[in-house]
């Protein structure tokens, strides 16, 4: 049932991500004063936005879940949380490459976006082996919405004191306000935006639609009386 | 005296005489932090400490010391069955948590009144900034506190219960832990304390209680049925 729409889904987004990446390299202007390694900007700011909305998200199915019960929440929750996660780590790589190129060292700790980055990162790793650490399904599923909750109030105020422990303004390229970007630039990043956010929401479809079927799978074992296959995940919710 | 206030103070009362009684938690937080601050000073080979240096060391120390109280903080509620009581009382399930904030605040004052002026005799040239420090201190046990009793509520019924509060905790106190240091860097600073965007830290310290609080008074409910 999440499978419903997943082909064209994956279809624009492919197709997406290779407009953008045309745009990239063949479009959008050199920059007068990074030269080539700006274009990693177009990969790396789209990602660590999608990532961080999605955490938001996940916080957001969290209080679905306390609301309403439904396990069907937690499953997105946990799955939103992944995916971010996953593309956290993609969003800190490709900042320690830009920061070498730029400035020359793997990691600066006075751009505050991404040292802020990095904690949300770090809060959102704890995240395993907090719901791993709970056995019961239920209270496992409660208290990893509790987490999704806390840890999503979390991430906008630690950016603020991130922000304000700066001591001195760093020149900043990441300008959160698109304002600095000139016209073409700001389309292409436009355009690298909606990409991942549709790679995300690909991602995360994809991850219910493998859940639910290996789920359902598990059903129609037990129904045969068949011994499973495998062990499932146990950190995973289990999608019905 | 409203149920509700009545349940509060009930629990407080428990847990503080529960805790002059047997005595497991506070001693040693206490001498846990003066150990530490021996080994910052042979880490750091500083005898005398001043700014940032300052303010990172005692909020390191205290920070620490704060999680083996979290650790410890539900563990006869879970041993000896205090979850159930509370689940059977008649009473609003938050009142559990609001009270256990208030031990925690009040655990982590006496921790503080303990050493704090250890660290002063041990690093510091004048006790000048300390009366300021108060207020820096009160306001991060508040946030301390609440972001501790959710954690540790969580990770208590868990099967890694020592591991999980450090793990989770850390993380989720970095926003305090930033505007704790940044109030008591000027307060410690070589040559008499300052105000440098000392309100500001405040302000960001309150945020930090108000929305914690908020938080955790909204989901303790869920972290209680069964």
């Amino acid at each position: 049932m999440y499978g419903k729409g997943l082909k064209p889904l994956s279809i624009t987004t492919v197709a997406m991500l290779a407009l953008s990446l045309s745009l990239v390299f063949f479009y959008a202007p050199l920059d007068g004063d990074q030269g080539f390694i700006q274009k990693i900007f177009y990969l790396h700011v789209p990602l660590a936005m999608t990532a961080l909305v999605g955490f938001i998200v996940g916080g957001l199915f969290a209080i679905a879940h306390l609301r309403t019960d439904n396990r069907k929440w937690d499953a997105y929750s946990y799955v939103s949380i992944h995916i971010s996660v996953i593309f956290g780590v993609a969003v800190l790589i490709t900042g320690a490459i830009w920061a070498k190129a730029s400035w020359g060292h793997w990691w600066v700790w006075n751009e505050p976006t991404l040292v802020s980055f990095l904690i949300v990162f770090l809060m959102y790793a704890t995240y395993y082996p907090f719901r791993y650490a709970i056995e019961d399904r239920d209270r496992q599923a409660r208290y990893a919405s509790v987490f999704a909750i806390t840890a999503g109030a979390f991430v906008p105020l630690n950016f603020m004191a991130v922000r304000m422990a700066q001591s001195l303004v760093h020149p900043r390229v990441f300008a959160t306000s698109n304002g600095g970007l000139p016209g073409e630039m700001l389309v292409v990043f436009l355009c690298c935006l909606v990409a991942m956010a549709l790679l995300w929401v690909t991602l995360v479809k994809f991850e219910l639609t493998a859940k639910s079927a290996s789920g359902q799978v598990k059903r129609l074992r037990r129904a045969l009386d068949a011994p499973a296959a495998g062990g499932g995940s146990r950190i995973a919710p289990e999608v019905s | 005296m409203t149920p509700t206030r009545a349940a509060f103070a009930a629990i407080l009362a428990k847990d503080l005489r529960a805790e002059l009684r047997t005595l497991q938690s506070l001693p040693a937080m206490a001498l846990f932090s003066v150990t530490t601050f021996v080994i910052f000073r042979f880490g750091l080979d500083r005898t005398s400490l001043s700014g940032s240096l300052a303010a990172g060391v005692l909020w390191a120390t205290l920070l620490f010391a704060a999680v083996l109280g979290i650790n410890r903080l539900f563990v006869a509620e879970r041993e000896e069955g205090g979850f159930d009581a509370i689940r059977l009382a008649p009473i609003d399930r938050s009142v559990l948590f609001g009270a256990k904030v208030a031990a925690l605040v009040i655990y982590l004052a006496a921790l503080e009144l303990v050493a704090v002026p250890i660290f002063a005799v041990f690093f510091l040239d004048g006790a000048g900034g300390l009366g300021p420090l108060i207020a820096v201190l009160l306001l991060a046990d508040l946030g301390l506190a609440a972001t501790g009793t959710l954690i540790s509520s969580m990770a208590v019924n868990s099967r890694a219960r020592d591991l999980l509060v450090p793990l989770v905790l850390l993380p989720l106190v970095v926003p305090l832990m930033i505007a704790a240091t940044g109030a008591t860097e000027p307060l410690l600073a070589l040559g008499g304390p300052s105000y440098h965007r000392f309100g500001t830290w405040l302000m960001v310290l309150g945020l930090y209680d108000l929305i914690f609080g908020l938080v955790g008074y909204a989901v303790f409910d869920f972290l209680l049925e069964d």
